[in-house]
């Protein structure tokens, strides 16, 4: 077969590759579902216009095991990752996350010091809530995790997750530690208390489906659930209420490979998609609340809705921010070793 | 013989032997591709940390308690298993391999119906029966049998429960082909000699279907070992078995090299159990049943 190829249109296919490689351009990385169909149109798309770039996605349900991979060859394919900030932190100290340069993302300014790290930044918020069966306990439900603990004050089933984050800062504020005094955590004093609440825990849950089916079957009448997961279930009309006292405010943040494709514009993206006025978008879409606390003073967030969102000012008063500094030091990683025996035992 | 009458029959038949290998080519390219090669990674795996050699992994065994008491509980629950599914489907197989042309059919397809739908289904089914406000406990109550509902999921009776219907055609199936080729004539014979029919059966028709109750056993204590998602979806996070070490260990501590020896070692006692059958029973004839 022979090949003509006429000299414009050479040309025409030479400018428009090179069209093509000068707009700029990021591969982002989440963690798939609904989550990352509601980031796309509440962060991704709207930045994606603001700044005029291409952002190409990727998901991974666990993007560690990946991210390890990627940058042991030194060219990784993604720049950008959503993910646990733990990922962030340990990636950082083994080299395989980007060490931020905080001058050139002038929007993390306005988030609270507690909510960076010097791998990452805040994308949203979720919290591990105290939820409870309205047919069971009225509106008396239990409060505090004190409450959780009474079993003779509130009999009833309980569930909580079969992991130890959360889990044993509950059992701590249960046996009477200050919320501001709870980190580093007396894991000792956590396990104990947890064992005496052991014989009255009908489920351990492993997944956020499990933890919402268990509320809707009325299968238990109080657990620790993801809030997102919970008011998904008061949605569907089951009778449950919950409270974000003592609630476990946790996050997920964005930080860059190290060795990223497109790092300028890696940090372009970071951000846009920081900035208050993106991040206000995120409570339209999906229950969880933007990393950037300054998003609920830009009108956009109705008082009803900032009500629902774990990390508005409000909220995030009542509850306690998750340590993934410690969670992520030895100690913390010895605390999750010492879980599995727990739950054998 | 002379030499020139062997010589072309050796070459017809190394021609047939290069024949056979080329038409097995295939499904040797699939078994080495995506078992063994794979099984090989594992096991390669479960002996390096840092790019080096080491036995840690496997040296958790001797001194984490949690692995040796999540085999333990997994074994446990194998023999309950399988001591369930051999007591509910001896009867099964019994009858059928006894009934009528028809009739057999019949029960067959109700045993092996279940099997084309998912485990996972099966799983939230029994879940849907068993949980407080479920079937079984709503039904309980109505009938004033009982004042608080009883605690049938969650729990290790719940995964029991679930496993032994999910498992019950492997213990059947080899049952019935073994029960069918017993000859009539032998408990006939038994009976015309005086012999009752719990003496006939104890002493005839018991032994003779020996053969499919080691194959039934060993697969379903086998399958047992192995499980996930029913202990995973109805064992409330306390029933914890191998599969579920080995899952926690990636997902949760991001441990390849323990995850890998704790699947090298399960697959090593798996082997050891199919030795220890293969004493009484050839293997071709558990999986084959014949």
């Amino acid at each position: 077969m022979r090949v003509t190829l006429s000299i414009p249109a050479i040309t025409a296919a030479l400018l428009l590759s090179a069209a093509a490689a000068s707009a700029e351009q990021i591969t982002f990385v989440s963690q798939g579902g609904a989550y990352q169909e509601a980031q796309t149109k509440a962060i991704l798309d709207p930045v994606a216009k603001l700044l005029g770039i291409t952002i190409n996605q990727d998901s991974s349900p666990d993007a560690w095991p990946v991210l390890k991979t990627q940058t042991a060859t030194g060219k990784p394919i993604w720049d950008v990752i959503d993910t646990p900030t733990k990922d962030c932190i340990r990636g950082g100290e083994q080299g395989m996350i980007e060490k931020l340069d905080f001058s050139r993302l002038p929007n993390a300014a306005e988030i609270p010091a507690d909510y960076k790290t010097a791998y990452s930044v805040p994308y949203e918020f979720y919290s591990s809530v105290l939820a409870f069966n309205k047919q069971k306990y009225g509106e008396n439900g239990p409060k505090s995790w004190v409450d959780f603990w009474d079993v003779k004050k509130f009999p009833g089933t309980r569930a909580l997750r079969s992991h130890p984050m959360a889990t044993l800062e509950a059992a701590l504020l249960a046996d009477g530690v200050p919320a501001d005094k709870l980190y580093p955590l007396d894991v000792d004093r956590a396990f104990k208390k947890l064992e005496q609440l052991k014989p009255h825990v009908t489920v351990w849950w492993t997944s956020g489906a499990q933890s919402a089916q268990l509320l809707a079957d009325g299968e238990i009448d109080m657990e620790m659930a993801w809030n997102g997961r919970v008011t998904a279930v008061i949605k569907e009309g089951a009778p449950i209420g919950y409270t974000f006292n003592q609630g476990f405010l946790q996050e997920t943040s964005l930080c860059i490979l190290k060795g990223a494709p497109n790092l300028d514009t890696s940090y372009k993206f970071l951000n846009a998609a920081i900035s208050a006025d993106i991040q206000a978008n995120f409570p339209a879409y999906i229950d969880y609340g933007p990393g950037n606390p300054a998003a609920y003073k830009t009108g956009k967030i109705s008082p009803e809705r900032a009500a629902q969102m774990p990390s508005s000012p409000e909220n995030a008063a009542k509850q306690v921010l998750i340590s993934v500094a410690w969670w992520s030091s030895p100690a913390g990683e010895e605390a999750q070793k010492r879980w599995a025996s727990f739950i054998q035992k | 013989m002379s030499m020139s009458s062997v010589n072309p029959s050796l070459a017809h038949q190394r021609r047939e032997r290069r024949l056979v290998l080329l038409l097995l080519a295939p499904a040797l390219a699939v078994v080495g591709g995506l078992l063994i090669v794979p099984l090989c990674w594992l096991a390669w795996q479960s002996v390096r940390q840092d790019g080096g050699f080491t036995l840690a992994h496997y040296a958790r065994f001797l001194t984490d308690d949690v692995y040796w008491m999540t085999f333990l509980q997994t074994f446990r629950m194998a023999f309950i298993v399988t001591a369930a599914a051999l007591i509910l489907g001896y009867p099964v197989a019994y009858v059928a391999a006894g009934a009528s042309r028809r009739w057999s059919l019949f029960i067959l397809a109700m045993v092996v119906l279940p099997f084309w739908t998912s485990v996972l289904v099966r799983a939230y089914a029994w879940l849907i029966l068993l949980q407080r406000r479920g079937l079984v406990n709503t039904a309980l109550t109505e009938l004033g049998l009982v004042d608080t509902p009883l605690t049938l999921v969650n729990n290790e009776f719940g995964t029991i429960v679930a496993t032994v219907h999910i498992l019950l055609p492997f213990m059947v199936l080899p049952l019935y082909a073994t029960m069918q080729k017993i000859p009539p004539e032998l408990t006939m014979a038994g009976s015309s000699l005086g012999g009752t029919p719990l003496h006939v059966f104890m002493r005839v028709f018991l032994p003779l279907s020996l053969p499919g109750v080691v194959a039934g056993m060993v697969l379903v204590f086998v399958l047992t070992l192995g499980f996930y998602i029913t202990p995973e979806l109805l064992g409330g996070g306390r029933t914890y078995m191998v599969s579920m070490l080995v899952s926690r260990n990636i997902e949760v501590y991001n441990e390849w090299g323990a995850a890998s020896s704790i699947s090298v070692v399960l697959l090593a006692c798996v082997f050891f159990i199919f030795r220890l059958a293969s004493f009484v029973i050839p293997f071709e004839r558990i999986m084959g049943a014949r």
